[in-house]
């Protein structure tokens, strides 16, 4: 008997590669992971307007040109819809992860949800106010 | 396989992912599309964004998004790749490139905002 025989050994059933296109809710799931690439990515392209602005005026100017170019134009389109999607995602799965309560009574999932879309679309016009005004 | 210092890496991307769920896709339709689209005038105009900015309470508020939305990448896309794309083997080189790269990106936008 050699030591391969009695060395432990854990079955694991392989993980094909696309698993995760087997069905809409599983690929519905990876979409929503993967919106945090363009959280992040966007977060990125952030950090560059800011750096632009710290090497002054001219350096501004060339990357708002820059934010011209259709590459730029697109990457926003599909980062606004990722955006958008991990929003509503991570809105909805809120009171699943917080149980509030008030006076004893759990307050409704419903009730949750609908106070953070309008804290979500209080924030986003006072924004545009602050950005956009004068 | 969860480990003692998960919970901390969770609250980051949980505090991340709701800091982005409020701001991002209003910030990116103002500097995605309204920037471009306005120019350096106006609303944009150099002057005026650079006192919107260095407003200490907007870089402190810049910093927060920029960094957490960094962290919830991380935390997020780590999970991503090792249970979606069956990278399990590669667990630890994955969790140290995902944290760093949010870690370095947070130093790099403390040195950005302090500098503006």
């Amino acid at each position: 008997m050699g030591a391969a025989l009695t060395r432990m050994t854990t079955y694991r059933r392989p993980v094909p590669f696309a698993w995760w296109l087997r069905n809409r809710g599983y690929a519905l799931f990876v979409v929503r992971e993967l919106t945090s690439v363009f959280v992040g990515g966007y977060a990125l392209v952030l950090l560059l307007l800011l750096r632009s602005l710290a090497d002054g005026p001219d350096s501004y100017a060339a990357f708002l040109a820059t934010l011209r170019a259709p590459a730029a134009l697109i990457f926003h389109a599909v980062a606004l819809a990722a955006a958008v999607y991990h929003s509503i995602t991570w809105f909805r799965l809120a009171p699943m992860a917080v149980a509030l309560r008030v006076g004893g009574r759990r307050v409704p999932g419903g009730l949750i949800v609908a106070a953070n879309y309008a804290a979500w679309g209080a924030l986003s016009v006072a924004l545009a106010w602050l950005v956009l005004r004068g | 396989m969860a480990k003692p210092t998960d919970p901390f890496w969770w609250l980051l991307f949980a505090a991340g992912g709701t800091v982005a769920a409020l701001a991002t896709p209003a910030l990116i339709v103002l500097t995605g599309f309204a920037a471009p689209a306005i120019g350096a005038t106006g609303a944009f105009a150099y002057d005026r964004v650079l006192v919107l900015v260095t407003d200490p309470v907007t870089r402190v508020l810049l910093f927060g998004l920029i960094s957490l939305s960094f962290f919830h990448w991380a935390h997020r896309f780590r999970y991503t790749l090792e249970e979606g794309l069956a990278l399990k083997q590669a667990w630890v080189p994955v969790a140290i490139a995902c944290y760093g790269a949010a870690i370095a990106g947070t130093v790099w936008a403390a040195a950005v905002l302090l500098r503006v």
